[in-house]
């Protein structure tokens, strides 16, 4: 099990508490498919991916951004269960969507460099090094019911 | 096929014909074979000069707080720095270091066009020398750009965003390429 200080679950709850999901969800997203373009194999229903701009501009992109953001608000509320929480995305994950568990770490990469711009110097070292332990976990989870 | 152009580059507002040809060089069949490393192409070397030079009056700041957020984030990497008194996050030698990574990182900028050439004696130094393992390359850039869209939001777009990070792999290479 996952150990967590106290400075820790404070700083989890303190970060979603804060957030713009309808923000922060479609940025990460937005970055995730500009900046490691093979990502895009997973939205071929998405319509037009074909560019920076045109992910920007893709409501389909923000609205999924939106969703998979809020799918760490399990892991938020049972930050002690985070890898049973996961089971089953983890499952689906693997058996329907196919996707690589590494994208889930460029995906968490991307999240921390968006909330980033959203704080700016409010995001300490110690901030980020709790935020990245928390999605490290939920990566590790995610990735779990892989065979 | 030359449709594997997808290099994030916001290709509508291709307005410059001088780079048109540079673009078309690295999407050819024969530079996607030879150039597996995804190389930077003419634009987004252009986007990477412009984004250091508009960093360049924070790159102290933004060197000390990267290496700082390396072993804050990290801390298996304080293993490198055993040496020093104090190796935590916002320590002076910490700082102090992170500051001389930048001023390397900024060289390199100067050395776009050949990184394996220009690094050459940086690579030996980190391969025979420091042999730091070279994931920890990766971790660092992953730092480098947190700080880079904590200072400049607005500037640090997704565009920019892929080029630096394009460019910080480049260099990472450069680095390891006296390794073995």
């Amino acid at each position: 099990m996952v150990e967590w200080t106290e400075f820790e679950r404070d700083t989890i709850k303190d970060i979603f508490s804060k957030i713009d999901y309808d923000v922060v969800g479609p940025a990460a997203l937005t970055r995730c498919l500009v900046v490691y373009p093979w990502t895009r194999r997973y939205f071929g229903n998405f319509g037009a991916l074909y560019n920076a701009e045109a992910i920007m501009g893709n409501e389909m992109v923000a609205n999924h951004g939106k969703k998979v953001l809020h799918g760490l608000d399990r892991a938020v509320k049972n930050m002690d269960h985070i890898k049973e929480s996961y089971c089953e995305l983890s499952q689906l994950h693997s058996d329907q969507f196919h996707v690589d568990p590494d994208n889930f770490r460029l995906l968490a990469d991307c999240l921390a460099i968006a909330i980033a711009t959203q704080w700016g110097s409010a995001f300490t070292p110690d901030i980020q090094a709790a935020f990245q332990k928390f999605l490290s976990v939920v990566v590790f989870s995610l990735g779990s019911q892989y065979h | 096929m030359n449709d594997d152009c997808n290099d994030g580059d916001d290709d509508a507002d291709d307005d410059d014909d001088d780079d048109d040809d540079d673009d078309d060089d690295n999407c050819s069949l024969e530079s996607n074979y030879l150039n597996v490393n995804m190389s930077l192409s003419s634009k987004q070397k252009a986007t990477v000069k412009d984004f250091f030079s508009k960093m360049s009056t924070r790159s102290d700041d933004i060197g000390a707080e990267a290496l700082s957020r390396l072993v804050a984030v990290y801390p298996q990497t304080k293993s490198y720095f055993s040496h020093w008194k104090d190796a935590s996050p916002g320590s002076a030698p910490v700082r102090k270091h992170g500051i001389t990574i930048m001023g390397g990182v900024y060289d390199a900028v100067g050395k776009i066009d050949d990184l394996k050439g220009g690094l050459l004696s940086l690579s030996e130094l980190h391969a025979f020398m420091l042999r730091v393992d070279p994931v920890n390359f990766k971790l660092l850039a992953h730092c480098m750009l947190v700080c880079m869209s904590m200072i400049f939001p607005e500037e640090f777009t997704p565009q920019v965003h892929v080029a630096v990070d394009k460019f910080l792999a480049q260099l990472a290479l450069a680095l390891a390429e006296k390794y073995r």
